[in-house]
């Protein structure tokens, strides 16, 4: 009989750890994106992961988000709950071709709708560089965020990893 | 040179590398160079040699053992007996050549394509495959020569990496059967059906007909999620020559880590679902999987990182807290 497949989600997890024999488990940067998202203000974006300026955020979709854009492509993952995404091509960049990371737009979006996406959990969406996106989720979910360190990033290593 | 020799009595061939001579038997893989020899399984062998020829050598240091193994340099790769050990290097038993790296992919092909005897896929997880023993009987191209993915923006994106379907010939892994997928809604408004792209990333994931091969999914510039299933034991110890970080997608996969330079253990990481830790750049890692996991690999593919982590101008962990 198979073994079934255990996911995790923010009602539902249980976290693993660093068994250290001869080594810093800080070295490791250990958490768990379902720890961070419940312990986060919605639409937070909190790294998990730090490449130099690659970065992986761990997100709460709480309600309806600011609009954001960026001057390259990033992607969100869902890990848990059902997140609806607009997208909007706008006339005009909102951010600078050299700013990297998430940008927040103040206010509403200038351009042509371009449509949505209603993501559930394992589900990932492309933001394509040149667009305008919102999130809104009815109830808590989890997103993983792929893109750049930006001003937008929140690193709070020593309270989210093993120590 | 690389090169092959004569056959021998159990039907295989032998390859030579420089110095080095590769030969197998019924059972085992025997590595030779002017100071030994040394025997692997050559189930292990296999396993892990398919992965060292598909990843183009990877990043950093495969080693299929805790003596044998590749360091990639990128147009050409070390050999290496003992390099990673320091029983080995310390009492000078270690032995390293370099060669050009496609050089070395096309003896290595040769071996693969010569020793995997029909039935048996080296990609395969043990339960999903014939074993690799015996005497030659056959051949298995068709596993050995399956092409790598590796999206350029994303995989179902207009243009790019193509998603999996029972239609062609990707369907669900047994171990995952019980997953019911969720309802995905992708509404684009017209003329922007190219642009608005989303796919079930757990539905393609689950549809993997190979373990422990990451592929690339999403990419952001250098920023790239390669995706993977997992299940026994990865066939290699990765020593990888830059961070990379692990997110647990599903299921749980425990992390073996040794030091990169001596070998010796560093730690044990236990990871579970929604768990994310970042692998050091000085160490080598092995993980085992007693249930088929998903696996998320999160690679920096900046190809200017292991010269800045192997002169120490980078330090070998991501973050300081």
């Amino acid at each position: 009989m198979a073994v079934p497949t255990k996911l995790g989600s923010l009602a539902d997890f249980a976290k693993g750890g660093v068994e250290v024999i001869d080594d810093d488990p800080r070295h490791y940067a250990f958490s768990n994106i379902f720890e961070v998202a419940a312990k986060s203000r919605p639409y937070e974006k909190v790294c998990v992961g730090k490449n130099i300026k690659n970065v992986l955020e761990a997100i709460r979709a709480e309600g309806t988000s600011p609009w954001y854009t960026a001057s390259h492509d990033e992607a969100a993952l869902v890990m848990d709950g059902e997140v609806e995404i607009h997208l909007v091509k706008l006339d005009q960049p909102a951010a600078r071709e050299d700013q990297e990371g998430t940008t927040m737009l103040e206010g509403q979006p200038t351009g042509r709708k371009m449509g949505r996406i209603v993501a559930r959990r394992g589900h990932m969406a492309l933001l394509p560089k040149g667009s305008a996106y919102r999130f809104y989720a009815d109830k808590p979910g989890v997103i993983l965020f792929q893109t750049l360190l930006g001003p937008l990033t929140i690193e709070r290593w020593g309270e989210i990893c093993q120590r | 040179m690389a090169q092959a020799h004569e056959v021998n009595e159990q039907g295989y061939k032998i390859f030579k590398l420089g110095d080095f001579t590769f030969r197998r038997d019924e059972y085992f893989a025997h590595i030779g160079w002017p100071g030994g020899v040394h025997s692997i399984s050559v189930e292990n062998f296999l396993r892990a040699l398919m992965r060292d020829v598909a990843w183009g050598f990877f990043y950093g240091t495969v080693s299929f053992d805790a003596v044998f193994g590749t360091t990639n340099h990128y147009g050409t790769v070390e050999v290496f007996v003992g390099l990673r050990n320091e029983a080995y290097w310390r009492n000078n038993k270690h032995f390293v050549q370099t060669f050009d790296s496609n050089q070395t992919t096309g003896i290595f092909k040769a071996i693969l394509e010569d020793w995997t005897n029909e039935g048996f896929d080296p990609f395969a997880a043990p339960e999903e495959t014939r074993i690799a023993f015996g005497p030659k009987h056959g051949s298995n191209r068709a596993a050995i020569e399956r092409m790598r993915v590796t999206a350029k923006r994303m995989v179902g994106a207009d243009g790019d990496a193509t998603l999996r379907n029972d239609a062609n010939g990707y369907k669900v892994n047994r171990q995952f059967a019980g997953y019911q997928p969720e309802k995905l809604e992708v509404h684009p408004e017209p003329g922007f059906e190219n642009e608005v792209h989303a796919f079930d990333f757990f539905d393609y994931l689950m549809r993997s007909d190979v373990t422990w091969n990451p592929s690339v999914v999403s990419a952001v510039k250098h920023n790239l999620i390669c995706a993977t299933t997992e299940e026994y034991m990865l066939p290699v110890i990765h020593g990888n020559d830059r961070v990379e970080w692990f997110l647990q997608l599903s299921d749980q996969i425990d992390w073996l880590v040794y030091d990169g330079k001596t070998g010796k253990p560093r730690a044990r990481v236990v990871a579970k679902a929604g768990d994310i830790c970042a692998m050091p750049a000085d160490i080598q890692h092995q993980g085992i999987s007693p249930k088929r996991s998903m696996l998320l690999v999160w690679e920096n593919g900046d190809s200017a990182l292991p010269d800045l982590y192997a002169s120490g101008k980078l330090k070998p962990y991501p973050v300081e807290f």
